[in-house]
């Protein structure tokens, strides 16, 4: 019967399945297309002047030289007539023309003997006489991008991200010595760091995001992140899960700390990703001075990172220390090579985008490990967890302090 | 217009910065080009990305560019001596009448290389022409309003309260404020003699006058002034973004134009500049000379200087005239004495030499070995 309907259904048109589908696309590009031959027919002329809308992307201070990146994020084409250095116009020379084309980019290379240490305000005059305006809050040469540089980056990431976080895993053997009681209290503890991280990561994102051009998104590109981070994650644990029930057999799937312990490791590490991108930026930018004082604040803010990747091993049998290396590699390591990006090539919208997926990775993180708090009545939220929560919370704002303003 | 910068992202993380890890900017204030202004022309346009680096003998527009006079309808250099007499008739009394038509008119002007501005204009010109009678002449000045919004002419001088070109005042006589497609003749006694200015009245009264609508209006004395090489330097300027602060400042409208086009004198010829300031949005301006000093006949209506100075400020329609005389051969810079408008745009150059030999590729040879001896800026 219901073969029969699709028959009759296919009668009435006599054509193909692909042909049906095909169709109404041919009739959608015909009639985009001669819209917009026919230049939008009917709708008459813009009113008002183009809109010039013109983000600074990026700024590089080089001795007696300030370059700056522009992005059109706007609907009209651009074209930059003069520059303005603290209130001086000032020679500068572009490669590839002065018209930037609408999400189009363009690097001024400005000849300024700028004074270090001092404030700089740029202003761009478009051809239109508009203005777009940039400000360095402090002028300091830019660090140069060669090998060294790298080096230093990598040192930073490995100072903020790799040695914190294996040092925090060191309290497994503290935590195995506590009673089973002490386990919800425990995964509560994690939820509470991870919770905290993910409200700290998405507000900065925001943050990114209103200053990235708005045309490539702003702040929903950190909801979309957040979103397929999420999606990714949930269904490369549905993959995984299923693998292992096939293999162990019906009853197995109970999820084990090990795994838990990798899904929160690649959550800290998407995480570390972003803030990676955002501190190599801000060193490459001038904006950051590396000091003691900073690679200890961090040290201590990681750390409990480590302690949040080992809690759901307590219950395990004794994990290899390879293992162990490798879920700290997972969770630090990226914050090398966020700094290495942020360092060589920052842009706000891409660092919006992976600030956004390190939320979207902490938030299933801690959907995925949340049952484990559950106690004998199947209770989520009791003192013991609540109090773990807030506990870590608590751990997570207050070593921020060191490392935030 | 987007107020964006990579710095405020990560404004967050600059916490512990401070201890700046740089090394000291070098301000590379030597390196000044040498040459035939052809030479250094060819210099700036090769230099490609690397133009100016480590050069900044001052602030000037980026190189390879310059303001299209032909498309603006006047050019800088030959609006400085540009003086309308208007045309004359002797009336029944014997008394001289000086007439003149004036049209105000929207025109998009070129007020930096590559910068346009939608001005209103006097003639098509900013700034209007320079209005030129003698002390006791009859004036009639027909007014034609061409543009798309009401306008005026106010005159700085003597005359009755209709011919004030001040709205509200005299409509019912056919004056005060024309309506686009009106006019109005404007009729009055040239009086008293000195340098003074006229500029629209119409509110909102700033946008009007920023908009390009004024002009100098000198009025010599019976007797005259001792013959010297006469020139007019209305300082103005160019709010572009119309944030109520101007981007481009200027004497006679295009910022740095008499850098690339230095303004010829014969040295020890006598110089007048009538200098009248129109700058809105600023309170004061100022010029300043270098090497040199000048006698000031404030507003021009004494024959006697009251001062001997290299600098003299004015604010909004204040105006003088300079007298002067350059002892020595070559390039001498003038510019506001506010430094912020001088390297806005605000600042030229004098190219003083043999008179015999003051054509401008025989100047450049002789002088151009100056730092700032460029012919445009690099």
């Amino acid at each position: 019967m219901e073969a029969g309907a699709r028959a009759e259904r296919n009668l009435g048109t006599g054509l193909p399945a692909w042909a049906l589908g095909l169709i109404p696309l041919l009739l959608i590009v015909g009639a985009i297309g001669s819209f917009a031959l026919l230049g939008g027919p009917g709708l008459g002329e813009r009113t008002g002047p183009p809109v010039e809308e013109v983000a600074v992307e990026r700024t590089v201070l080089r001795p007696g030289e300030i370059e700056l990146t522009l992005r059109n994020d706007g609907p009209d084409p651009v074209e930059v007539a003069q520059v303005a250095v603290n209130d001086a116009y000032a020679p500068f020379a572009t490669e590839g023309g002065r018209e930037i084309g609408r999400l189009g980019s363009a690097t001024l290379n400005v000849s300024y003997p700028w004074i270090e240490g001092e404030a700089i305000e740029i202003f761009v005059l478009t051809s239109a006489g508009g203005t777009v305006e940039a400000s360095i809050p402090v002028a300091a040469e830019t660090p140069e991008n060669d090998v060294s540089f790298f080096a230093l980056m990598a040192l930073l990431g490995i100072y903020v991200g790799v040695i914190p976080v294996s040092l925090g895993m060191l309290w497994l053997p503290f935590l195995r010595r506590l009673g089973p009681a002490w386990m919800g209290a425990l995964i509560a503890f994690t939820v509470g760091l991870l919770a905290f991280l993910a409200i700290d990561a998405g507000l900065e994102g925001l943050e990114l995001a209103a200053e990235a051009p708005a045309a490539f998104g702003g702040a929903a590109l950190v909801l979309a992140g957040g979103l397929a981070a999420y999606l990714a994650l949930a269904g490369v644990d549905a993959y995984l899960s299923e693998r292992s029930r096939r293999a162990k057999g019906a009853g197995a799937g109970a999820t084990s700390g090990a795994y838990l312990a990798l899904l929160v490791a690649i959550g800290i590490g998407l995480h570390n990703l972003a803030e990676g991108l955002a501190i190599g930026s801000a060193y490459a930018s001038g904006a950051l001075a590396l000091g003691a004082f900073l690679v200890v604040g961090f040290a201590i803010h990681n750390t409990t990172e480590g302690l949040a990747i080992v809690a759901p091993l307590r219950d395990d049998a004794r994990p290899s220390l390879g293992r162990l290396l490798g879920f700290g590699l997972i969770a630090g390591a990226p914050a090398v090579l966020g700094a290495w990006i942020g360092a060589a090539a920052f842009d706000p919208s891409l660092v919006a985008l992976l600030f956004g997926v390190g939320v979207g990775a902490i938030a299933r993180v801690i959907v995925q490990i949340a049952p484990v708090m559950r106690d004998e009545q199947g209770r989520l939220l009791y003192p013991a967890t609540v109090i773990g929560i807030l506990a870590g919370m608590a751990v997570m704002y207050l070593t921020g302090l060191l490392v935030s303003v | 217009m987007s107020k964006s910068s990579a710095q405020k992202g990560i404004s967050r993380r600059k916490l512990l910065g401070g201890a700046a890890l740089a090394a000291p900017a070098v301000a590379g204030l030597t390196a000044f080009g040498r040459g035939s202004d052809r030479a250094v022309a060819e210099t700036a346009a090769s230099n490609g990305a690397h133009a100016g680096h480590g050069e900044f003998p001052h602030a000037t527009f980026a190189a390879g560019r310059t303001v299209d006079h032909k498309a603006n309808g006047f050019h800088p250099t030959e609006l400085l001596r540009d003086f309308d007499y208007g045309r004359t008739r002797r009336l029944a009394s014997g008394r001289v009448l000086r007439e003149w038509e004036i049209v105000a008119q929207d025109k998009e002007i070129e007020v930096a290389p590559g910068v346009k501005y939608e001005a209103w204009t006097y003639n098509g010109r900013v700034p209007g022409p320079t209005l030129r009678a003698q002390e006791g002449e009859l004036l009639r000045i027909h007014f034609v309003n061409a543009s798309a919004h009401p306008h005026t002419m106010h005159f700085h001088g003597f005359h009755p309260a209709l011919m004030d070109g001040m709205p509200g005042i005299g409509e019912n006589r056919g004056g005060g404020q024309v309506e686009p497609g009106e006019e109005f003749t404007y009729e009055f006694d040239a009086s008293p003699f000195g340098l003074h200015l006229y500029h629209c009245h119409v509110a909102p009264l700033a946008a009007h006058i920023a908009r390009g609508l004024y002009g100098a209006f000198i009025i010599d004395p019976k007797q005259g002034r001792p013959d010297a090489d006469e020139m007019v330097m209305v300082m103005n300027g160019f709010d572009t973004n119309f944030d109520l602060a101007n981007e481009v400042y200027a004497v006679n409208t295009v910022g740095f134009h008499y850098v690339d086009d230095p303004i010829r004198v014969a040295r020890d010829e006598l110089v007048r500049i009538y200098l009248v300031n129109v700058l809105e949005y600023d309170p004061i301006n100022s010029f300043h000379i270098h090497g040199n000093f000048f006698e000031y006949f404030p507003t021009g209506t004494s024959l006697e200087p009251t001062e001997f100075t290299d600098t003299v400020i004015q604010g909004q329609a204040q105006r003088g005239i300079l007298d002067l005389r350059f002892p020595y051969d070559g390039d001498y810079m003038f510019h506001a004495h506010v430094s912020e408008f001088a390297e806005l745009g605000w600042t030229g150059f004098f190219r003083v030499g043999d008179p015999s030999k003051l054509t401008a590729s025989a100047a450049a040879a002789m002088y151009c070995d100056l730092p700032w001896g460029k012919g445009s800026p690099a």
